[in-house]
């Protein structure tokens, strides 16, 4: 960036005083940054960072608190267990979310997926194979409704997935008669529903296969979104939707995409669901969309799009299992982890503001 | 006077917009290795025009010649795989994103052989490669590094990149809109340079600004749209800013048998 070599007649009149003008145009100050400053550099380059630190801070804190019973392997494995449905639905939550969109609807698919699935096979007699097919397929299908209201008639994703989840939520009642599918009836005419609770011990854990899989979506859906152009696509859009459309992106179709794909990988919560709870319940995780959001907010994945890891809300539902399983060992009532998870909320998106105004 | 194809070329072009004629009947032509401003009052249908040769704005009669064949564009995405690259106002860059993912944004480059064919793997060292060495050749390497995001760069560097994102891809024409309005007097400075830097490697450039003294400065012919319609077009070595601004505004009526 010099103008110094330009013949003195180049340019404007007023331009010419700046060949004795100070030529540095745009550097970057590299020194005099205090470490709140770069600690904030480091966050805003790597989100995932903060649910990180968090996470392993709220293990020391807790072991120290509980003591050898929260540290034991069988209590870490546990809260795996614990966290593996929740932190399915948080991966799909986290696609929408770097869309800057939002889905209120996931556990709803979720769960009227394992509804079709259980009367499928447990009353019509399908094999639980083809069973568990139609709930997935119905599962991407459930997500593209939601995702052609949201491209083509321009509704926000909020009333949108708002809608679905009320919709979504009355067929699973119809569906299921309000009755929950008993565990023994799955287990005599459609045991492999509940092939995502089998367990197996490890050096004193306990994992369910359940637990493996949902780490096994956060892999996949992060490989997808880190190493494909689809993924940059994605992060593009939840980026400046604008700026991607006119680079060439077809926005619609890739967001209709995302939203297939959360509704897939929400059937696929839906088998799993079934080995966790051992049994098929319309009531079950009525809370899991807020939930689901939950753990990507703390996760450090924007909601405004364009901004973190899937990565992070793994962590973060890890997170909100730690503070449920040590609190719940240290005594303390219920609605004291109902409150720290609140201020957890709160606190995350409060550091995500911070780090998004990072001057650069 | 042997007859030059332009690289593209509208003729008789119209565009309603319910009552409003956007374009009415307007014929363009952008020459070989020319810059070629386009200017205009503010409603004149100036942009309406340009888009139209861009796909972004479907006519509703004319026709539109690239390099003396008839195309009909359906999007802006299908120009731009003819080779037609436009430089928006709003630059249309991520701004989370990496200098080099922003200039590869919609036309990745995949690993060669399984893991790029089954698993869609992007070729990040490729993309990096070649976003250096583009921005090298327009002397834009004063950025820290090809990976740091676009939101940490200055208004001329994001400009930079979005000019050389074009100059990169572009193999018949480049629009740049409006490309030093938000822009100081050193960075404007920068990416006039800039722009005849791209004119002096062969690629013609469309340029729409309402800065006067950066048109005279760097176009070859100014294109002055009025009502419309194309007014005329003169050489800005035969004419003063001031005919210009009159011709536009309908002050004064050009002299016909002098359009360039």
């Amino acid at each position: 960036m010099s103008d110094t070599n330009q013949p003195a007649q180049k340019g404007q009149d007023f331009e010419q005083v700046l060949d004795k003008s100070d030529t540095k145009v745009a550097e970057f100050q590299v020194s005099h940054h205090t470490l709140l400053e770069r600690v904030q550099h480091m966050l805003h380059k790597n989100p995932t960072m903060v649910p990180v630190i968090v996470l392993a801070v709220s293990l020391v804190i807790f072991g120290l608190i509980a003591g050898g019973r929260f540290f034991s392997a069988f209590n870490l494995s546990l809260i795996m267990q614990q966290v593996s449905i929740i932190g399915m639905l948080a991966a799909a939550q986290s696609l929408i979310i770097i869309t800057a969109g939002i889905d209120l609807s996931v556990a709803a698919i979720m769960v009227l997926m394992s509804v079709i699935m259980g009367n499928l096979a447990v009353y019509v007699g399908v094999p639980s194979s083809i069973a568990i097919l139609i709930g997935l397929a119905g599962g991407a299908a459930a997500g593209a409704v939601n995702g052609l209201f949201i491209t083509k008639i321009k509704l926000p994703p909020f009333i949108t997935t708002l809608g679905t989840w009320s919709i979504f939520y009355a067929l699973l009642l119809w569906l299921s008669g309000a009755q929950s599918i008993r565990g023994t009836d799955i287990e005599e005419n459609a045991s492999f529903l509940l092939f995502f609770g089998t367990s197996f011990e490890l050096f004193g854990a306990r994992f369910t296969l359940g637990s493996i899989l949902m780490v096994l979506i956060f892999v996949v859906l992060w490989y997808m979104l880190n190493k494909t152009a689809w993924g940059r696509h994605v992060y593009a859009i939840g980026d400046d939707k604008d700026a991607a459309e006119l680079s060439g992106i077809r926005t619609d179709r890739v967001l209709t995409s995302v939203y297939m794909v959360a509704g897939l990988v929400c059937g696929i919560a839906a088998w799993a669901s079934i080995g966790r709870v051992g049994s098929i319940s319309p009531q079950s995780f009525y809370e899991g969309n807020l939930q689901s959001i939950t753990a990507v907010v703390i996760g450090g994945i924007s909601l405004f799009g364009g901004r973190g890891s899937i990565l992070g809300a793994l962590f973060g539902a890890l997170i909100v299992g730690v503070f449920q399983s040590g609190l719940r060992l240290a005594g303390v009532d219920v609605l004291w982890q109902v409150f720290a998870i609140g201020w957890l909320i709160i606190i995350a998106v409060a550091i995500d503001q911070w780090i998004r105004r990072v001057s650069a | 006077m042997s007859e030059v194809i332009p690289v593209v070329e509208g003729r008789k072009l119209v565009k309603r917009y319910g009552h409003v004629t956007a374009i009415d009947h307007s014929d363009f032509a952008l020459m070989p290795g020319e810059i070629l401003a386009v200017i205009g009052d503010n409603g004149a249908g100036k942009s309406s025009i340009v888009k139209a040769i861009c796909g972004a704005v479907i006519p509703d009669d004319g026709e539109i010649l690239i390099e003396g064949e008839p195309v009909n564009f359906t999007s802006p995405i299908e120009a731009r795989e003819m080779g037609i690259e436009i430089v928006y106002q709003n630059l249309a860059l991520s701004p989370a994103l990496s200098i080099s993912d922003n200039m590869f944004m919609g036309r990745e480059i995949k690993k060669e052989g399984w893991r790029g064919k089954y698993f869609h793997m992007l070729d990040n060292a490729a993309m990096e490669k070649f976003a250096r060495e583009k921005l090298t050749e327009l002397g834009l390497m004063t950025v820290q590094s090809i990976t740091q995001p676009v939101e940490t760069l200055s208004g001329g560097q994001r400009q930079g990149v979005a000019v050389a994102r074009a100059a990169a891809f572009a193999t018949k024409f480049i629009l740049m809109a409006e490309p030093t309005a938000a822009l100081g007097v050193k960075e404007s400075r920068r990416v006039l340079e800039l722009i005849l830097d791209v004119k002096s490697r062969g690629i013609p450039i469309i340029l729409i600004s309402h800065n006067m003294p950066h048109v005279f400065e760097v176009a070859d012919r100014i294109h002055i749209h009025r009502l419309g319609k194309r007014l005329c077009v003169i050489n800005p070595k035969d004419y003063s800013m001031s005919d210009a601004v009159a011709f536009m505004t309908g002050a004064k009526e050009p002299d016909m048998a002098e359009v360039a």
